[in-house]
């Protein structure tokens, strides 16, 4: 393959994934100026590794890469102690149950959604926009973001229980 | 099945990764038990909440001019050397491209229908500049209509809206040598093309086939019409999408 051939399969098979490359960039460095390099450097990234690249599914590939950027980038711009040590071995599947009802009105106000996740540790943020808002299976999960399935079930079930409480916080302040 | 036994089943059972064994009881324990029947509801909503459109940062122009710009432009010279380098890879990124190389080599491509590759062609090529749908509208009874005289056939058209699978639009494409319609639904950002046209082949029951170039493929025929789900959805969801249209009742 010529190098325009190239150029023209990377636009065509990967380039179109870009939203979605941007939008895990944008809720992992949690701002629009990070985001865009991260999503940039990982793009061009993507580009001169897109030899490596077999034809498997060009949206979980250039993820892992923004995935692997923004770790790089986040060790080198950020003080260590913004990063929060997560000891998968502690989270057991827990109590998921909520105590009363979670009332849709705080579910359905975006901004306070956006506010939720955006609390929460780096390492399950993750989880949840890959699972949700692009759709992987626990397993491409596992194999994007490196870790055993099983930790992809406890982060998650972990992430939508610290969810629920946030928002239901929100709603109710005097609760808590 | 008691309440220990079927809290740690419910986030599973709301992403549809619980077999099917495991359904049947968890079900059956949701009937009986409030408090995690509750907890059932808890995860749907806050699932749906999180899939809100609102929710997803699309990129902005000013990136992918930036991007274009650092890519060599088809008149340049070839990229420099050292652009290749494999030392240049973190350890962190080998691991990843040995998971996703394990991967290539364990899923090796199968012998794919003739025309698999060209409707993958004509999807990718739908999402490019503004030629998804010539026929932009969430109604059914707009969009079936739109295709009179386009098309030498009537294709069924259906809106999954309920099953978070909106119809969004129609479009006229050309697969096989012949003209045939082309509906645009989607889910959350994934766009999915369904193909129909008149159908050559004997029935056939829903088959995902081997994705190409990251896009699922889910192809089957009801002996009057062939029908090719395309889409960057994972496949999980796209067979979803496959059996909600074929469950759900056709306009007149």
């Amino acid at each position: 393959m010529d190098d325009r051939e190239r150029l023209k399969l990377f636009e065509q098979t990967v380039l179109p994934h870009l939203d979605a490359a941007y939008n895990l960039a944008r809720w992992l460095a949690g701002n629009d100026h990070d985001a865009q390099d991260v999503a940039q450097e990982a793009s061009l990234r993507a580009f001169r590794f897109f030899g490596s690249f077999r034809g498997e599914n060009a949206r979980a590939w250039l993820l892992s890469i923004v995935r692997n950027t923004f770790y790089t980038w986040l060790r080198k711009n950020r003080p260590p102690e913004k990063m929060i040590e997560i000891d998968d071995e502690t989270l057991e599947i827990e109590d998921i149950s909520a105590e009363a009802e979670a009332a849709s009105p705080q579910f359905a106000d975006a901004d306070a959604v956006r506010r939720a996740i955006a609390e929460l540790p780096v390492e399950f943020r993750e989880i949840v926009i890959l699972r949700e808002m692009e759709g992987f299976s626990y397993k491409e999960i596992a194999n994007l973001a490196e870790v055993p399935i099983g930790t992809v079930m406890s982060r998650l079930a972990r992430a939508r229980k610290l969810l629920q409480k946030r928002l239901a916080a929100e709603f109710n302040p005097g609760d808590q | 099945m008691n309440c220990q036994q079927a809290k740690p089943l419910i986030n599973p059972y709301a992403d549809g990764e619980l077999e099917a064994a495991a359904i049947l009881e968890l079900e059956q324990h949701l009937k009986s038990c409030s408090a995690c029947a509750l907890a059932w509801r808890n995860v749907q909503g806050l699932k749906k909440a999180l899939k809100q459109e609102a929710l997803y940062f699309t990129a902005p122009a000013e990136l992918r001019r930036r991007i274009k710009a650092e890519l060599p432009s088809p008149a340049k010279e070839t990229p420099p050397r050292h652009a290749w380098n494999w030392n240049w890879l973190t350890t962190a990124m080998s691991g990843a491209f040995a998971v996703c190389l394990a991967l290539l080599l364990m899923e090796r491509p199968s012998s794919q229908p003739p025309l698999a590759e060209e409707v993958v062609s004509d999807h990718i090529r739908s999402l490019m500049g503004n030629h998804l749908m010539d026929v932009v509208s969430t109604d059914q009874h707009t969009v079936k209509p739109w295709f009179n005289g386009k098309v030498d056939f009537s294709p069924p058209v259906k809106d999954l809206v309920a099953k978070e699978f909106p119809l969004v639009g129609g479009r006229l494409d050309y697969i096989d040598g012949r003209s045939i319609s082309a509906l645009v639904f989607q889910r959350h950002k994934h766009v999915i093309n369904l193909f129909i046209w008149p159908a050559k082949e004997e029935n056939s029951k829903p088959t995902a086939l081997t994705p190409i170039q990251g896009y699922n493929q889910i192809h089957w025929s009801d002996g009057r019409m062939t029908f090719w789900a395309v889409s960057d959805l994972n496949g999980k969801e796209l067979m979803e999408f496959v059996q909600d249209y074929e469950a759900e009742g056709q306009l007149k």
